[in-house]
């Protein structure tokens, strides 16, 4: 519905989805999650996910980082190049 | 060995000699000063450069809530005022932006601080080594002449310039000294990311990617009360060492 909307654009559709659908999955049959817990070689089932989730949360989170850090850097740029202009037409001015 | 940035020898007399017989052409250096709440501070460093002859200054007004700008403006000298606080790497890197734009070749870019901690003679220490094209850059640098700095800043520093060498892979004795000299060419080259204190680190890692001939210089660090409340603190320091750490990983 909301992609219908255009309030977020395809990719982060396919992530939510999946995101969802992954966790009708466990919910629905939790034995899956002993599968990827033999996988890994982690004790039991629910402790990998709890695992997994970490790993993927410090990643969205350094992704976050590196977006605001060029964030600041833009606002950095418009903030110079407001102050240069204001700085020549004041010195044209007299 | 890492490359290490090297003292010239007989610094002190080859100063004395070039200020004597031939003293640098004051209008040559362009000093940059950027600063943010420093109203207190500026007037007086600014009389002190206009005494010593520097007229071609350039402030930066980082967003100062104070009288900054207007204490600055009284002088006759250049005055940039952002409109949203950036820190200490973009008033700098807007000031020698500036600085650039306005300099004729042969110009020294010198980075001087608002807080009184530099000493207005020592500028002449920094810029000798570019006039006499020894090198492009030159750092000031308060560990070779460490008296009167607190023993917790000298240690934050030491820290500084290990985070430094273990990042860029580049040695200085005083990462974070505010009074470096830039000769016009190597400001060119220079591209200024940091938006914070970790600019200081930044731009030793520029010197070192750009292959500039770096020279350090010992400076005297006037610390009064005023100058020592304006320092990092350690969790300062921390986050600083961490924000360099995500730049090496961005770029």
């Amino acid at each position: 519905m909301r992609l219908r909307e255009g309030e977020i654009n395809k990719m982060q559709f396919v992530f939510w989805f999946a995101v969802w659908f992954l966790v009708g999955v466990v919910g629905y049959w939790p034995g899956v999650t002993q599968n990827l817990a033999d996988f890994l070689g982690i004790d039991r089932g629910i402790d990998s996910v709890v695992y997994v989730s970490i790993v993927i949360l410090f990643y969205l989170v350094y992704r976050a980082y590196v977006k605001i850090e060029r964030l600041e850097q833009d606002i950095t740029k418009v903030v110079r190049e407001e102050a240069i202009n204001e700085f020549s037409s004041k010195n044209a001015k007299d | 060995m890492p490359p290490r940035a090297s003292p010239l020898p007989f610094q002190s007399l080859n100063a004395i000699i070039y200020a004597h017989f031939m003293p640098i052409n004051k209008s040559k250096i362009c000093v940059v000063i950027p600063a943010y709440n420093e109203g207190g501070a500026i007037g007086n460093v600014l009389l002190s450069l206009k005494k010593d002859g520097y007229k071609n200054i350039i402030v930066v007004d980082d967003g100062s809530h104070d009288n900054t700008y207007s204490t600055a403006n009284a002088f006759d000298i250049k005055v940039i005022r952002h409109n949203l606080n950036r820190g200490l790497g973009g008033a700098l890197g807007t000031g020698i932006e500036m600085a650039i734009r306005t300099s004729e070749e042969g110009t020294i870019i010198v980075t001087f601080d608002a807080d009184g901690q530099h000493a207005v003679s020592d500028i002449e220490k920094v810029a000798l080594p570019i006039y006499q094209k020894k090198a492009d850059v030159v750092i000031g640098s308060r560990l070779k002449n460490r008296t009167g700095m607190p023993w917790y800043r000298v240690l934050m520093n030491i820290f500084g310039n290990i985070a430094t060498y273990t990042l860029f892979r580049i040695w200085c004795s005083d990462t974070q000294s505010g009074l470096r000299a830039f000769s016009l060419e190597s400001s060119k080259k220079l591209h200024i990311r940091s938006n914070r204190m970790e600019v200081s680190s930044e731009i030793i890692r520029e010197i070192k990617r750009l292959d500039l001939k770096m020279i350090e210089v010992p400076i005297k660090a006037i610390y009064t009360d005023y100058s020592l409340s304006k320092g990092q603190s350690l969790f300062t320091g921390i986050k600083t060492f961490f924000r360099l750490l995500l730049h090496r990983l961005m770029h």
